[in-house]
């Protein structure tokens, strides 16, 4: 336990420092949707790693997040402090009212049910025009603001992000160390032992599945105050895809795996600007690579091929 | 509203339905030998679509060649994907396989974006698009095509399944895939026939429907997802339930789209979908199965 917080001390600091490294700059930007995107692929991991139950529609959380926060500043006029926990609460709710019929469901047809959610929830973005604006989106949403300080740049969006990011590490890390991360666990390896021994597990589903959406909603009103500006292109199906690669590269059930994915995820087509529409094909291509050869995730595929590899030269040492 | 109008929009949703029938098929195939859920079903119907264009306009290849050729390379590319990405994986659990088709669905429709570029076109009907007048409402050749079509291919399908040595053996596997080995049957070559015939049959679709819905490389992503509807509709059949799921969905959608609101046309597919799942994951005509742990 001690070694986690040294470690988590570590990261905070490493997090913390970086904008002195970048002193601005574009980069920041980039590195505030990395906050973002690890807060989602952390919030998917606790279903998905966790509890062995996969979601394809959490970008439909994610979207409801920030369109609740949005429409409520931006056209309501409501305090952006306020929006916030209202749209998670109302999400968390959503998702616990629907966690019960949808995670009756098991693998495969769990995979649809939750893609057909996150569709349905795309069209209504798309259709509602009176409140979302509709495809052409909604524009107008404020910064947030704390006494006089507003976070209006990069830098400032940064340590307001990357603060809720930090937290949501810490949770996930003390939720993976306590009764209901082992019962989760139970539940991932086999849900009938789970049972027998006494755990909920219908009930512990629905509750991280609502726990889950409540984390993608707060990351969706991050997105939609730092932005500005959000459009339903922003939460379709190619979302829920990017995110599920990046909890399965990064590793599933692994927090910093979360982390390594949707950094490298978010700043791969970064790098790649000449591939700009080709990413799509990248993407693909990882999963299926990762799902063969590296199934453990990069945070467990890397130290076991370090392993093989230093056995290989010992083994020619030997001979 | 007219009753001329409401047999309009069932007309033009049945033979939506017949695809959605065919996709559908081609989706309970794979489920039944194999237990997968192939999310790069729906690509495959965009290959059948992009693939007869491509021999069409730029090889010149007459329509009567390109759709036979179009059929065989979408074939080949189900049978690559099967042995590249299905076989070889390691932990064939439910979530990696969900997973790897859906990697594979993304690489694939990526490819033919990068083929073929992201616009839409337009592939001529096989006969005309003089509208036939019937009782009130019109249709297109095009639509008595897909009728046709459909119907010969669940034909083919019937006669295989219950008629060749091979059919059998697949649905030998779809009972139990341990006894069917113990009796003999290459239980890894019928997962590899299935995979052959859903893809087949998935360019089919795609190519029968292109006249009517234009082609371009991301069409099967919402096509392939309604085929899994209309294959819930029928509880995972390979058969009639699964036509009649199809078509009843076709006809609600296009119902719907006319009467309500054509917005939400999309959504009707899944709400059925959701509702389905909840109240009878076995199917609209299926009995409940007790779990076996």
């Amino acid at each position: 336990m001690k070694k986690e917080l040294l470690k988590f001390a570590a990261f905070a600091l490493l997090v913390m420092l970086m904008p002195l490294a970048f002193k601005g700059g574009y980069l920041m930007n980039v590195l505030v949707f990395v906050g973002i995107n690890t807060m989602l692929s952390i919030a998917l991991n606790l279903l998905l790693g966790y509890a062995g139950q996969i979601s394809l529609g959490h970008a439909g959380f994610f979207g409801l997040g920030a369109y609740l926060s949005g429409i409520l500043t931006a056209s309501y006029g409501w305090n952006a402090w306020l929006a916030m926990p209202l749209a998670a609460v109302t999400v968390g709710i959503l998702a616990y009212l629907i966690g019960f019929p949808i995670l009756k469901l098991k693998g495969h047809y769990l995979a649809m049910a939750t893609l057909g959610l996150g569709i349905i929830i795309y069209i209504v973005f798309n259709e509602t025009v009176d409140l979302t604006g509709g495809p052409s989106g909604l524009s107008g949403i404020p910064n947030l603001a704390i006494g006089g300080l507003r976070f209006d740049s990069d830098v400032k969006n940064y340590y307001l992000v990357w603060g809720f990011t930090l937290a949501t590490v810490l949770f996930a890390l003390n939720l993976a160390n306590s009764r209901v991360g082992r019962a989760l666990r139970a539940v991932h390896d086999s849900e009938v032992a789970a049972r027998v021994v006494g755990v909920n597990s219908r009930l512990l589903k629905v509750q991280i599945f609502a726990v889950s959406a409540i984390f993608s909603s707060l990351a969706g009103s991050l997105y939609a105050h730092t932005m500005t500006f959000i459009s339903p292109a922003s939460f379709g199906f190619n979302f829920s895809v990017e995110l599920l690669t990046m909890v399965v590269i990064g590793g599933l059930g692994s927090i910093y795996g979360s982390f390594l994915g949707a950094a490298l995820l978010t700043l791969l087509p970064e790098f790649l600007r000449a591939a700009h529409d080709y990413d799509i094909i990248i993407y693909g291509a990882l999963l299926m690579v990762m799902v063969m050869f590296m199934p453990g995730g990069l945070v467990r595929g890397v130290p076991e091929l370090y392993r093989k590899l230093i056995k290989l030269k010992g083994g020619a040492d030997h001979a | 509203m007219q009753f001329d109008q409401v047999l309009q929009y069932a007309l033009s949703g049945l033979s939506t339905g017949a695809i959605y029938a065919l996709i559908g098929i081609g989706f309970s195939i794979i489920y039944n030998a194999t237990g997968i859920i192939n999310f790069a079903q729906g690509e495959f119907v965009m290959l059948g679509g992009m693939l007869t264009l491509f021999f069409l306009e730029l090889l010149k290849v007459p329509i009567w060649g390109a759709i036979p050729c179009a059929i065989a390379v979408s074939t080949v590319a189900g049978l690559l994907f099967e042995r590249l990405a299905i076989r070889p994986l390691r932990q064939p659990t439910p979530i990696n396989l969900v997973i790897i088709t859906i990697g594979g669905s993304i690489l694939i429709r990526g490819l033919a974006m990068l083929l073929w570029g992201k616009d839409t076109h337009a592939l001529p009907p096989f006969s005309g698009d003089e509208p036939i007048a019937i009782g009130g409402a019109t249709i297109l050749p095009q639509h008595l095509w897909i009728l046709g079509i459909t119907i010969v291919i669940i034909a083919i399908n019937k006669f295989y399944f219950y008629h060749t040595i091979s059919g059998k053996a697949m649905r030998a596997c779809a009972y139990n895939r341990r006894a069917a080995g113990l009796v003999g049957i290459d239980v890894r070559r019928m997962v590899l026939f299935s995979f052959i015939i859903s893809s087949a049959m998935g360019a089919v679709a795609g190519i029968i429907v292109a006249p009517l819905t234009m082609v371009a490389y991301d069409m099967g992503v919402m096509l392939g997802l309604k085929g899994f509807c209309a294959a819930i509709i029928g509880g995972m059949s390979s058969g009639i339930a699964t036509v009649v799921g199809g078509l009843l969905l076709g006809v609600l959608e296009s119902l719907g789209a006319g009467l309500i609101s054509s917005g939400y046309k999309d959504a009707i597919a899944f709400i059925i979908l959701l509702l389905l799942l909840f109240l009878r994951p076995q199917g609209l005509f299926g009995k409940p199965e007790s779990e076996r742990v």
